[in-house]
């Protein structure tokens, strides 16, 4: 990596590697797997270079148990991989859930199911970080289109993982993963880091891990600290033992769920791009909202009253906000390369689901701008 | 303004088409104030066969960050100059190295043909710089970013003692090049 002045020009892997050192980032465990390695292999370096912790785990599955650990005790950590690895951390990542672990995962999507297409271009599973794992639970997931986007949304998602605690999951794709672009590296201070919220209860006094403070937060105590508590993948009481008491049951996991749902608009973060005299609304993510913004961009020096819709937080979906966006829209175009996976949510937001169109493409290759152009004429009525 | 530079930068796996790529963006943007994309197809394939590394440059913002059609393509193998030559765009300029390909003049672009490898094995006798005469020769030609703008990139990312060599054959290339620049 070069740079002068803070800008630096690089891969959207290092970005993100960049973010995560910026947020505070210090201890990461994972296994190499195409094209997440870059994350793996710059932090490798970096991490040590400011007292952190690096470590290659066996597999996927220990890479998310060691970061799972090292958060209890204290740490701000981070696992990257891509598809295969991330089905593998689900089982992982949902007692990240139950025990209200921050943690931050990076899946860098290619082309799947399986092995799929290593080394290209998907977006494939947006769904699988919605519902990977099993059971009734919320997630928080982020994604970006540019590496200075790549860095902010990587600082957020340790800011919500903090602040929600819970496992945040970073949904990048090749392309931005692999593209080189300029980052200019923010001052220390230029944006907002979330540290952990540690409890005030003193060492020999009685500490609740599990027990909300008034404005529902729960302050963490570095496991193996001062304080004895229990952590379990089952139903726990406050202090953190099992239990099937159904009064016990059903409050956590409406808690699980209720802490994120109910603070959808706060976690929702997005772009607009023309929208506010669109008849024609592309909603896109991650890099093919680039290919979305470059066409709109083309079609209004036309005269075409388009605008772009960039979703930055995918899940907890922002319904209402897309509803409110898509009010005055002839037509709705989501542009992803899947079978059709945000477009679902987009359908159940909107007031006319019959007026959403689906422009993806699933061959490995980016979309392009002509993909998407190809459609809206077909919508037109103008035929290609 | 500038006109959008949209470089397709190909040949065989091991000849630095790629770093070539990344040097000259890094350079646009780290250098000289401009906003500029790389991008390469990643294959199973590591060595042999054809490579191809995507640069936009430009003063406005780069959305779409792959190359369609190049307005410049560098090919330095006859194979990957027959895969690329018909996606060049019309009245654009085609760049090759003449020992590696014997130019069809089938495609409406500019033809330029320099004798880039042998002129750095005559002259400094390592292959391993070829890459960086080809540049100098892009940018001769081009004027895409000035060549102390490469050299500044070159010197934060190899060592003091390849430096020379570097320098001679960025030079070497830059003559060849300005030659034909219009």
């Amino acid at each position: 990596m070069n740079n002068q002045n803070n800008i630096t020009f690089v891969q959207g892997n290092e970005a993100c590697v960049e973010g995560a050192i910026y947020a505070g980032l210090n201890f990461f465990a994972g296994y190499p797997i195409t094209p997440s390695t870059e994350i793996a292999e710059h932090l490798a370096s970096r991490l040590p270079q400011k007292g952190g912790k690096f470590i290659q785990m066996e597999d996927e599955i220990a890479s998310m148990a060691a970061i799972i650990g090292a958060s209890l005790t204290g740490n701000k950590v981070m696992t990257a991989t891509s598809g295969p690895g991330f089905s593998l951390k689900q089982e992982a990542l949902g007692y990240a859930c139950m025990a209200e672990i921050p943690c931050v995962i990076a899946n860098v999507q290619r082309g799947g199911p399986s092995t799929g297409n290593p080394t290209h271009v998907s977006q494939g599973d947006v769904n699988q970080a919605r519902w990977g794992t099993h059971g009734d639970h919320a997630i928080i997931a982020l994604t970006a289109s540019n590496h200075q986007d790549v860095f902010h949304m990587t600082v957020q998602a340790f800011n919500l993982a903090e602040t929600y605690r819970t496992p945040v999951i970073l949904l990048l794709d090749e392309v931005i993963g692999h593209m080189r672009e300029k980052l200019v590296i923010p001052e220390p201070g230029e944006l907002p880091v979330v540290e952990r919220l540690r409890t005030s209860v003193k060492k020999g006094v009685d500490y609740h891990p599990y027990l909300p403070r008034e404005d529902g937060r729960l302050p963490m105590s570095d496991f193996g600290g001062e304080h004895r508590y229990n952590v379990t993948g089952l139903f726990h009481d406050m202090w953190g033992f099992p239990s099937n008491d159904p009064k016990v049951v059903s409050e956590l996991l409406r808690h699980l769920v209720d802490k994120i749902e109910t603070n959808v608009n706060e976690i929702a973060m997005y772009k607009e791009y023309w929208l506010d005299d669109a008849d024609y609304v592309l909603i896109s993510y991650g890099s093919s909202a680039r290919s979305a913004i470059h066409m709109a961009r083309n079609r209004r020096a036309r005269g075409v009253k388009i605008g772009v819709l960039e979703l930055q937080t995918l899940w907890p979906f922002p319904a209402e906000m897309v509803r409110e966006k898509c009010a005055g829209a002839k037509a709705v175009i989501v542009v992803e390369m899947n079978m059709g996976q945000v477009v679902t949510q987009v359908k159940n937001a909107v007031d006319n689901p019959h007026t959403v169109f689906l422009a993806n493409r699933v061959d490995g290759e980016l979309i392009s701008p002509s993909d998407i152009k190809t459609l809206l004429r077909m919508i037109q009525g103008k035929g290609v | 303004m500038m006109e959008r530079s949209r470089l397709v930068f190909s040949g065989s796996g091991g000849q630095g088409v790629i770093t070539a790529a990344i040097i000259l963006a890094e350079a646009a943007v780290i250098y000289e104030n401009k906003n500029a994309i790389q991008s390469q197809s990643y294959g199973a394939a590591a060595r042999g066969g054809s490579t191809r590394s995507d640069v936009i440059i430009d003063d406005t913002e780069i959305f779409f960050p792959k190359v369609v059609q190049p307005n410049i393509l560098i090919s330095l193998t006859q194979e990957s100059y027959h895969k690329f030559a018909a996606i060049i765009r019309p009245g654009g300029l085609l760049l090759v190295d003449s020992k590696y390909v014997k130019v069809e003049t089938k495609v409406d672009a500019r033809h330029i043909a320099l004798p880039m490898y042998d002129t750095v094995m005559k002259k400094i006798g390592k292959p391993i710089v070829f890459n960086i005469c080809v540049l100098g020769a892009l940018i001769g030609v081009s004027n895409l970013v000035k060549p102390e703008s490469i050299l500044r990139v070159l010197e934060t990312t190899i060592p003091e003692d390849f430096m020379d060599m570097n320098k001679k054959a960025l030079d070497l290339g830059f003559e060849m090049g300005e030659k034909e620049r219009r």
